[in-house]
């Protein structure tokens, strides 16, 4: 009889091992670098990519039973939640708009991460970081498509989301988003990571992605509160890559350090830009309100990012110099965005009003510094002229940053009385910026951001009229024509809450669904 | 006998996206594929030319010889939105787990005739690298392919060939230990066997146009691969000499081929309907790496064939060209 020779166990992280990193090998018919022409590009130096340590063990047999179960979840609950009704359950329709900002704003920046970590997914030679990337990259096609289709039902009764994706390509403060993830994916793949897997996904998603859930989830939002939450655990294993990611490349070579630290610096700058519309939507737009864009800051990072900075002081990281600079914006960014919207109002796809009084008290109390002193006498004076017949629309455009593509509606770090506005002179051209952070993004890499596809440039240009629009006929409105390429329908879409379809709508439905006809 | 259970209905303003109804001609209800596939991806106004190829944009369609009016007329048969596509591999993985868990509690492995388990051990271990350069390619053609119709299958299908990799390496931790793994990968790198397909793989990995390599991957090797070692080897000859418990560590990759096949068909039709240009370049593409896939599978299908190898091989390539000329691509 033969004798059975005990097989060899192997430990759970061996396990893993094999089941990944074990199946790549050294090629010999095709060059490395050719192999993997993007990795070397950017001067980060890896010297063992088996050094790596995989962040999560999840082999695909059990991705797919874990995934398959929270998709049967979601998709019971978004069905529910149509069938029933649920979106005249939110505390009341202005809400909607935070939906519509989500939506055009974000949800498309889901879409753009996934494609991204399939980039980097294939670009890494190290096959450690290459599985985790590309689980990612399945992840975040799911948060696209769950938002989407969660969002569908919002879509069939409320205006603002219909051609969200034309829109994403196309509309002015779109462009905020979009600059931002584009100028990531067209990175190497090392800063792409810095940039999405350290700096947004682990750094800022706490001010992202938390503050639409929670809003939701206090607006009575149950549709968009369940994709936020089914999507927590993913974010969970993003966080823990984006965290190995700079770990792994600091440990690799001291050389690496002063790359990622400028990168950390560009990208919590950048991010935190994008972020000026969480702000508003923190401190306008939401009905019940979860916390102010000021506390979440505080909170968020603050505290838990100075705690983490701290941690990685070992590998010679600093705190971003930004930081300084964000703490004095913290009292003005969330009025002076919203402000900025209430003037355009007629040129954005959502709606906006000015804050009921309760809503200023609010504001007052949780912005004591800032609040009564600059904004509620200027949202008091554009009530009373709404009174009066004369709601205010700014018809002119404003003048764009050029790397944060935000119109220049900052003030000066310490007065908010004064715009910042700084200008580069660059081969011949001035360009111009909101921030010294914006200009010292441009400085760095000014060839790539020349290519700016700035929305008020390409208006005055004639890039944003519909094919065959004659702009020099009698009676052209160029606003209108603006708005016909955008795919925003004038007087559904834009202008002021007050008197809206949504706002009517919503009341009619309501009574519908809560009173006997 | 109906019942009438009353809900409060109000009319709906639309029924789906603009984007969505422009394509499926009109307003009205659309799928959850419909509207997680079409207009995903960003086609106008971008920012940037990426560092890494500044010769293109973010995403374009000039990375492919391959020219389509519309990438979006490429349709997924099987209609896979990543909820789709996850519930359809979690049932075949319950499977799978099952399948295992027979082999395993009834020490089916052990009963295996020695030669056997030694034939499947050298012809599937070292397959588990060459699912691994699927899984490279098929994240290549989703990175740079163009069009969300096009490219989302792909992600799947580079997720799906590291399941696979990683349910070869489970087989020969099953059937051998972790021994078996680094003699497969000696054998994947050093034996005469296994350097026609290895240098196959390797040239793929250097293919810049996406389509190509959709071509040189998804149709023409997986296309030969899994008919002869799954289909007629492990299912057919090694079944017949009593290996039919190593068909049941198998059937998830037989499933999968079965299914996978048909969008692959949709696919290349599609393609190749588009024009008389686009037939002429795939008709080019699939010649050439037709028969660099034949001349690589042969060594690799002795080791279970032995004299029997090119037969069986010439069987899987007319069979190929038939499947192939129905989806309108004639050799």
């Amino acid at each position: 009889m033969d004798m059975q020779v005990a097989k060899k166990k192997l430990g759970l992280k061996e396990k893993y091992q094999v089941m990944t990193r074990g199946l790549d090998w050294e090629p010999s018919y095709q060059k490395k670098e050719d192999i993997y022409p993007y990795a070397s590009y950017e001067g980060i130096k890896i010297h063992d990519w088996d050094k790596w340590e995989d962040p999560f063990r999840l082999t695909m047999d059990a991705y797919w039973k874990y995934q398959a179960e929270k998709e049967r979840k979601l998709y019971a609950i978004i069905d529910a939640y149509a069938q029933n009704n649920g979106h005249l359950n939110v505390t009341d329709a202005r809400y909607i708009n935070t939906v519509k900002l989500f939506l055009t704003g974000v949800s498309p920046l889901e879409y753009m991460a996934h494609r991204g970590f399939a980039h980097a997914g294939r670009a890494f030679p190290g096959a450690g970081p290459r599985v985790a990337c590309l689980m990612q990259s399945l992840d975040e096609i799911r948060h696209a498509q769950t938002q989407i289709h969660a969002l569908s039902n919002f879509n069939k009764h409320y205006n603002g989301l219909h051609d969200f994706r034309h829109m994403h390509d196309r509309v002015w403060y779109l462009s905020v988003p979009k600059s931002f993830f584009d100028d990531a994916v067209t990175a190497g793949p090392f800063e792409f990571m810095v940039a999405i897997g350290f700096s947004f996904e682990y750094v800022l998603t706490n001010l992202l992605f938390v503050p639409f859930v929670s809003g939701a989830a206090y607006n009575g939002d149950m549709g968009t509160m369940t994709f936020g939450f089914s999507a927590q655990s993913d974010e969970a294993r993003h966080m823990t890559l984006g965290l190995e990611v700079i770990k792994f490349i600091l440990e690799q070579d001291p050389d690496n350090l002063p790359i990622v630290q400028r990168w950390i610096d560009k990208w919590t700058w950048r991010g935190y830009r994008v972020l000026t519309l969480v702000a508003m939507m923190m401190d306008y737009m939401l009905p019940k309100r979860t916390m102010s864009w000021k506390e979440a800051w505080e909170v968020y990072f603050e505290e838990n990012g100075g705690a983490l900075f701290k941690d990685l002081a070992r590998y010679g990281i600093t705190m971003p110099k930004c930081a300084e600079t964000i703490a004095l914006e913290k009292d003005h960014l969330s009025h002076q965005a919203w402000g900025t919207f209430y003037n355009y109002g007629a040129a954005a796809a959502f709606h906006t009003w000015v804050p009921e009084k309760e809503e200023m008290d609010w504001l007052a109390a949780k912005y004591p510094e800032s609040f009564d002193k600059y904004y509620r006498p200027r949202l008091e004076f554009w009530r009373e002229q709404a009174a009066k017949g004369k709601r205010f629309y700014n018809k002119t455009l404003p003048m764009l940053c050029q790397t944060c593509q935000i119109p220049m509606l900052f003030t000066e770090p310490g007065d908010p009385s004064k715009i910042c506005y700084r200008e580069v002179d660059y081969q011949g051209s001035k360009y111009h910026f909101c921030s010294d952070h914006c200009k010292a993004i441009f400085e760095h890499e000014p060839e790539k951001y020349v290519q700016s596809w700035l929305p008020v440039h390409q208006i005055y240009q004639g890039n944003c009229f519909p094919e065959g629009t004659d702009p020099t006929a009698e009676g052209f409105d160029p606003l209108a024509a603006v708005l016909q390429y955008y795919h925003l329908e004038f007087g559904r879409d834009n202008l002021d809450f007050e008197g809206s379809e949504d706002q009517k709508n919503f009341d009619l439905w309501r009574g519908q669904a809560t009173k006997n006809g | 006998m109906h019942i009438d259970l009353r809900t409060v209905s109000i009319k709906p303003l639309r029924q789906t996206y603009d984007h969505v109804a422009r394509r499926i001609g009109g307003d009205k209800p659309a799928s959850r594929y419909q509207e997680g596939t079409f207009d995903l991806q960003a086609t106008h106004n971008f920012h940037y030319r990426p560092t890494w190829d500044p010769q293109h944009e973010i995403f374009d369609p000039s990375r492919s010889a391959i020219r389509m009016a519309d990438w979006y007329a490429f349709k997924d048969p099987r209609q896979f939105y990543y909820g789709a596509y996850a519930l359809a591999r979690a049932k075949q993985q319950d499977t799978a787990e099952g399948n295992f868990d027979f082999v395993e509690d009834r020490g089916l492995a052990d009963d295996l005739p020695a030669a056997l388990r030694d034939t499947v051990l050298k012809l599937l271990v070292p397959l588990r690298h060459v699912a691994w350069g699927s899984n490279m390619n098929n994240a290549a053609i989703c990175a740079y392919g163009y069009g969300t119709a096009f490219t989302q299958p792909c992600v799947y299908q580079a997720m799906d060939q590291l399941g696979i990799a990683q349910y070869l390496t489970r087989i020969g931790l099953l059937l051998g230990d972790v021994a078996v793994l680094d003699e497969a990968k000696a054998a994947w790198m050093d034996d005469e066997a296994w350097q026609g397909l290895r240098r196959y793989v390797e040239d793929s990995f250097v293919l810049k146009d996406p389509f190509e390599l959709y071509v040189a991957q998804n149709v023409v090797l997986d296309g030969l691969l899994y008919p002869l070692v799954y289909e007629t080897v492990i299912d057919g000859v090694l079944a017949a000499r009593g290996g039919t418990a190593v068909a049941m560590l198998t059937r998830f990759m037989t499933d999968w081929f079965g299914e996978t096949r048909k969008w692959v068909d949709a696919t290349l039709k599609t393609a190749a309907a588009e024009s008389v240009g686009n037939q002429a370049l795939l008709q080019k593409w699939i010649a050439h790496w037709r028969d660099r896939a034949a001349g690589a599978l042969l060594p690799v299908a002795r080791i279970a064939l032995d004299e029997d190898a090119e037969a069986v091989l010439a069987d899987t390539l007319q069979q190929f060209d038939a499947r192939l000329a129905k989806a309108g691509v004639a050799l």
